[in-house]
């Protein structure tokens, strides 16, 4: 097992992200630390846009997550519904 | 009533293939060795340019949307900043030095890799790698300049960062972080792509922004947090690149394998030497700490560089061998190198100190192995002689690592209490190196390190005093020649930061701005 | 190995002694007492007597730490490229057989840093 994360600017915008994130990743585990957020999970981590529109009440373009991305570590591969990151070993 | 229809719009993938490669053409009338003449000769073999693909799936029409998106946010920061004299807000004045050490140290990197990137880009016939290097290019530019417009407004109150490009192609351990990047971009566009594209970029750029950023935010530094954070945000698509890259070479040819072996090892060490900057900033220069540069380095070189190499492992590459060295160092590279720095407080363009005595036990707690043992005695040493008005100022100038530049100030692994030294005898001359790792990469490319431009060498040599300065007259006094060379003000911008203007000017203004005068 | 490169490549050490005026470099580091995070490089005339280093530049460069006083230099041992050595303080550096660019460390038996912490 592997971990992936993702980091993000503590925000208003990055709110319902995070929220979302843990909504579809079981494994997913918040970190909080100064100004930032990074979001550990086991060898998978999907960002899935249905469920930020859901929490957001408005369209989502995955792409807007760019402006407030900080890092991230895993293989990418992203489409309109959803990012993923994964390990494949 | 009008009904408004969604036109319906191409998917992300389609889109990204008729943004990109939709956009190239195959020449006619030119033969491709010719476009792209640097593309065979370091020996990496692709034989098919359009298997590599962003996984972002960025195309340029989004990167100026989100790119105009991300720089707005910036400004409007950086604008209250200084509106509201943020410079006040930094916990103290001692984490200045931080800053300054960002604009002479990083800054001009992000130029350079602007630069380097640039021209990578243009030798590769593929244009998904094309469009990719030409997006981080234009980042890169936009981290210079936004780093610039974010630390002029300490530079209004603040020494040392006047002449921050100037002192990055002189001062000497600056030549340091320079030489890293003039070895980069001094190599093939391939070299280029796994040295900083994926060594620098995938495996070490976390440990350089997110522990500074992050120690930013938690010192009140509401400038540098943005710059910070808004370059970072591309960040994370320069990691992907610089993985996609590795992948894709890797896949097209095996016997690609063992090249980028080599590189990668070489430059995991390179930018793991240029880090020892970052270990002593985290350890020693943020008054408030946020993690330990061992801390830092388990969670972002162990066990995430331990996934990125487990993954890759199916093409048969391995972690590198310095990870070992490494490991053993982690105890030790931050206080060598705070050490070194209050040694040679003369000449440097940011001020040095001793922790206090809470600053200590954070060391012990967090370095329980080294730091009681190996450093305390010497620091308190320090501190109790400064108390008497006999601070050290070590001003007999130091033996420096051909490859990396930076004093020989490490210790041999699994043996803190000995200085490490290695040699090679090349064309009847020798060769000294920090490590088995230096003189392994100087053994593998002589003719390329011969040519270093150590900077303690070129004082003795003559070459780093102003134009028309006669060494040979009585009561020469090298130091202040080589200051004014730096173009760094003797008792202003160097020295101890107890006796620095910057402190003192730091209460009066804080004082004022708490109350009324 | 050798530098990949679309062309001859191949250019002049930036450090012959040719271009010291002179002098070659030496490079000399105390065992033992990292307090000097690194060991010091010199530019010396070839024709220096050895004992003018003893005498004369170590104590400006190594003065400062409270172990130099107490130096016994009857008892340093000397290393050369990590070898053990045995300079003549009369000879020159020359005669000594230091060469530009060597390095040489002296030992001070009894003598381990600041509180035996190797500082």
């Amino acid at each position: 097992m592997s971990t992936v994360f993702i980091a993000l600017q503590t925000n208003e915008d990055t709110r319902p992200i995070v929220e979302a994130i843990v909504q579809d990743n079981p494994s997913a585990v918040v970190n909080e630390q100064p100004a930032m957020v990074k979001i550990d999970a086991n060898d998978k981590l999907v960002v899935r846009r249905e469920t930020i529109e859901e929490l957001i009440g408005r369209p989502y373009d995955l792409q807007e997550l760019q402006i407030n991305l900080i890092t991230m570590s895993g293989n990418l591969d992203q489409t309109d519904d959803e990012m993923v990151l994964y390990w494949n070993a | 009533m009008d009904m408004q229809v969604a036109k319906k719009k191409l998917g992300l993938k389609e889109r990204y293939a008729v943004m990109t490669r939709g956009l190239d053409w195959t020449p006619s009338y030119q033969k491709m060795e010719d476009i792209y003449p640097y593309i065979a000769y370091e020996g990496i073999k692709i034989h098919d340019w359009d298997k590599w693909e962003d996984p972002f799936r960025l195309t340029m029409d989004a990167y100026w949307k989100y790119q105009a998106e991300k720089e707005r946010k910036l400004y409007a920061i950086i604008d209250a900043f200084a509106q509201n004299n943020g410079h006040l807000n930094v916990t103290d004045a001692r984490y200045l030095n931080t800053v300054k050490l960002f604009i002479s140290g990083i800054s001009p990197l992000e130029y350079v890799a602007h630069r380097g990137f640039a021209h990578a880009g243009r030798q590769f016939p593929g244009p998904g790698p094309r469009v990719a290097c030409l997006m981080q290019s234009l980042d890169e530019i936009r981290h210079a300049q936004t780093q610039v417009h974010a630390i002029s407004n300490y530079n209004k109150y603040y020494n040392g960062m006047h002449d921050f490009h100037h002192a990055h192609d002189r001062v000497w351990f600056l030549s340091v972080p320079k030489s890293f990047f003039d070895d980069a971009i001094t190599a093939g566009p391939f070299e280029f792509m796994v040295s900083i594209g994926f060594s620098f970029e995938y495996v070490l750029t976390n440990l350089l922004f997110v522990p500074f950023v992050s120690g930013a935010a938690y010192n009140g530094d509401m400038g540098t947090m943005t710059f910070g954070f808004s370059a970072q945000s591309d960040e994370a698509r320069h990691m992907t690149l610089g993985l996609e890259v590795i992948k894709f070479i890797l896949q097209q040819d095996p016997a690609n394998v063992p090249i980028v072996q080599r590189w990668i090892d070489k430059w995991t060490w390179r930018g793991y030497r240029v880090l020892t900057l970052v270990a002593m900033m985290m350890d020693y220069m943020l008054p408030k700490r946020t993690m330990s540069w061992k801390e830092a380095w388990e969670v972002y070189f162990e066990e995430n560089g331990g996934a990125l190499f487990k993954d890759l492992a199916r093409y048969g590459i391995k972690m590198p061998d310095c990870a070992a060295q490494i490991a053993l160092e982690k105890d030790h590279l931050s206080h060598q190198a705070w050490s070194t720095f209050y040694n040679y407080a003369a000449a440097a363009n940011f001020h040095t100190w001793m922790p206090d005595e809470d600053e200590m036990a954070w060391l012990s707690s967090k370095y329980p192995e080294s730091y009681d043992k190996y450093y305390r005695p010497r620091m308190e040493y320090w501190r109790e002689e400064a108390a008497k008005g006999n601070r050290f100022y070590n001003k007999t100038l130091p033996m420096l690592c051909q490859t990396c530049q930076i004093p020989m100030i490490f210790t041999e692994p699994g043996d803190p209490t000995k200085l490490c030294y290695r040699e090679v005898d090349y064309k009847g001359d020798k060769y000294h190196f920090c490590s088995d790792h230096c003189k392994k990469i100087f053994e593998d490319e002589p003719e390329k390190y011969v040519q270093a431009w150590l900077p303690v060498h070129q004082i003795y040599q003559g070459n780093c005093f102003p134009e028309g300065t006669d060494p040979t007259v009585e009561g020469f006094d090298p130091l202040a020649a080589v200051l004014k060379y730096y173009n760094l003000e003797f008792g202003r911008d160097n020295l101890d930061f107890e006796v620095s203007e910057d402190r003192k000017n730091f209460a009066e203004w804080r004082g004022q701005a708490t109350k009324n005068v | 190995m050798a530098v990949a490169a679309v062309k001859q490549y191949e250019f002049a050490s930036a450090d012959t002694v040719d271009k010291f005026h002179g002098a070659q470099l030496l490079y000399i580091g105390w065992e033992d007492h990292l307090m000097f995070c690194a060991p010091f490089a010199f530019p010396f005339p070839p024709s220096m007597p050895f004992g003018d280093i003893v005498a004369g530049v170590l104590p400006g460069a190594f003065g400062y730490h409270p172990d130099f006083a107490k130096i016994d230099w009857s008892k340093a041992e000397w290393l050369k490229s990590g070898k053990p050595w045995q300079p003549d303080a009369a000879k020159s550096l020359a005669d000594n057989g230091l060469k530009h660019k060597d390095v040489i460390r002296f030992r001070t038996p009894g003598l381990t840093g600041i509180k035996g912490s190797f500082s």
